[in-house]
């Protein structure tokens, strides 16, 4: 197959390109979000991302805080943004730092003013961000412009035989074409950490990720009551044929193809080391993933399940595939590419790839996911510790 | 082509992976190794469904399980050629 050299995404200000034009109220903490969706329930073709934190942390937790709001924010799938917070201060830095994008964004706080006036006042600028938007137009964006992440989820022995691979497939051919790939899930790779810690292009990039998964592991090892049945792998796992937390890991693994990985990103932090594959210490729990992968700047998201997982993401299209046909045909709503016939060897590694190549690229040009149609709109902070 | 019934990932793998709806105790199964794509049969000793795993060879307590190639635990229950592969007779060495 001949890989289209574009897709029709919004050009941003800063020169990224966006696959969706949303317009987010953002709250910068949990007891803004009422006034958040009081204001996206106001204002058509606006989105609010109410999630449950943002008070009293400190130290890396609050930094992974502001670098998840911020990030989420900056990413190019969203065309202008509002931010309500409690108190000026955060309100203001989270908006000072998503400014730097040039896209039109504006903080409101609602302490001395109340929820009312608050949503009044926001209201008016969402109407002034909404309307802006909607006359931005899709144009031809080259296929670099694509910021793909992948993570896996409710997996089964299904995933690692040919969901997982077909991904793969498509990094394979995609890479070369300089466009820029993550994964995570930085638990998930236990058992296959040597193997995944030797496909750093460098050194420094191997190092990096002995270390992320040590600390990992240590954090696990030391809050385990019992071997973390049905966590890892979980019931679903269990269910779908997975035994071990190996099995899975290699598995997941599966997802990079034969790609090597450039550099260890922070959760939520943005690359800087141009295309390729970049590998993010995450969560390996699917909302939590995709919100940090989302934060990170990533503008398309490959989600390939077993036994069904049915998430999404307010900002990035999650598309999903499957390998199981028992899932295709009992979850079809959910699944947007089939590839079960890989397992009855009617259709080929190569062949699946391709067919994923293509969906990935008609949701690029705005085809809505199973999960946006749906409504699935899972925003999850990763939340590192307990707050002061 | 013959209906596959289960998909070896490598050829140093001592367990297979059933890809049908399930497979019925003594049925002779067509499986198929990725790796080199060559193709071998067993007689299955229990019903395993879709996506579990089959013991290609005895296996004995304490003895590794290898799939893609690699360690991916140990068994503490001794298995059969042809007898399912799961959390009763297999555990992580992680964790």
């Amino acid at each position: 197959m001949e890989i289209p050299k574009s897709f029709l995404g919004y050009k941003r200000e800063n020169g990224r390109a966006g696959t969706r034009n949303h317009v987010i109220i953002l709250p910068v903490d949990d007891i803004s979000n009422a006034c958040a969706e009081a204001v996206a329930n106001n204002i058509k073709g606006t989105i609010a991302l109410p999630h449950s934190y943002g008070r009293l942390q400190f130290g890396a937790d609050l930094e992974l805080h502001f670098r998840t709001m911020i990030g989420t924010g900056k990413n190019p799938n969203v065309a202008a943004v509002i931010v309500i917070g409690i108190e000026p201060k955060w309100t203001k830095r989270i908006v000072d730092a998503i400014s730097i994008t040039g896209k039109p964004v504006e903080g409101f706080s609602i302490e001395g003013v109340g929820d009312i006036d608050t949503i009044a006042k926001v209201s008016k600028k969402a109407q002034e961000f909404s309307m802006w938007a909607s006359e931005k137009q899709r144009e031809e964006c080259p296929l670099s412009d694509l910021w793909i992440s992948v993570k896996c989820g409710e997996s089964d022995t299904t995933s690692g035989l040919a969901s997982n691979p077909t991904v793969g497939n498509l990094m394979d051919k995609l890479e070369p074409l300089g466009v820029h790939l993550c994964f995570g899930e930085t638990s998930e790779l236990t058992g296959a950490e040597t193997v995944c810690e030797k496909r750093g292009k460098t050194p420094e990039a191997q190092a990096k990720f002995k270390k992320t998964w040590n600390d990992y592991n240590d954090f696990i090892l030391r809050e385990a009551t019992d071997d973390l049945s049905e966590s890892q792998p979980t019931a679903g796992n269990i269910a779908g044929g997975l035994t071990t937390i190996e099995e899975k890991a290699f598995g997941n693994f599966q997802k990079i193809g034969g790609c090597q990985f450039i550099d260890v990103l922070e959760p939520a932090e943005e690359l800087t080391k141009g295309p390729g594959l970049y590998f993010m210490d995450t969560s390996s729990a699917a909302a939590e993933c995709v919100t940090l992968q989302a934060a990170g700047g990533f503008n398309i998201h490959l989600f390939p399940t077993g036994q069904g997982n049915i998430i999404g993401n307010p900002i990035e299209p999650v598309i999903k595939l499957t390998a199981n046909p028992l899932t295709a045909k009992t979850m079809s709503e959910h699944i947007d590419v089939d590839v079960s016939k890989i397992l009855s060897r009617e259709m080929n590694l190569s062949q699946a790839g391709d067919e994923l190549i293509k969906s990935t690229i008609r949701v690029a040009n705005g085809r809505l996911t199973c999960a946006e149609a749906l409504g699935h709109k899972e925003f999850v902070m990763t939340k590192l510790y307990r707050s002061a | 082509m013959t209906i596959t019934d289960i998909i070896i990932h490598d050829e140093k793998d001592n367990v297979g992976v059933v890809v049908i709806e399930k497979i019925t105790p003594n049925q002779d199964c067509n499986c198929w190794i990725m790796e080199n794509d060559k193709s071998v049969t067993i007689q299955s000793k229990n019903e395993i469904p879709l996506g579990h795993k089959i013991a290609m060879t005895d296996l004995n307590e304490g003895d590794t399980i290898l799939k893609y190639g690699h360690d991916i635990g140990k068994v503490v229950k001794s298995i059969k050629k042809g007898e399912h592969v799961h959390v009763h007779n297999v555990k992580t060495k992680k964790w």
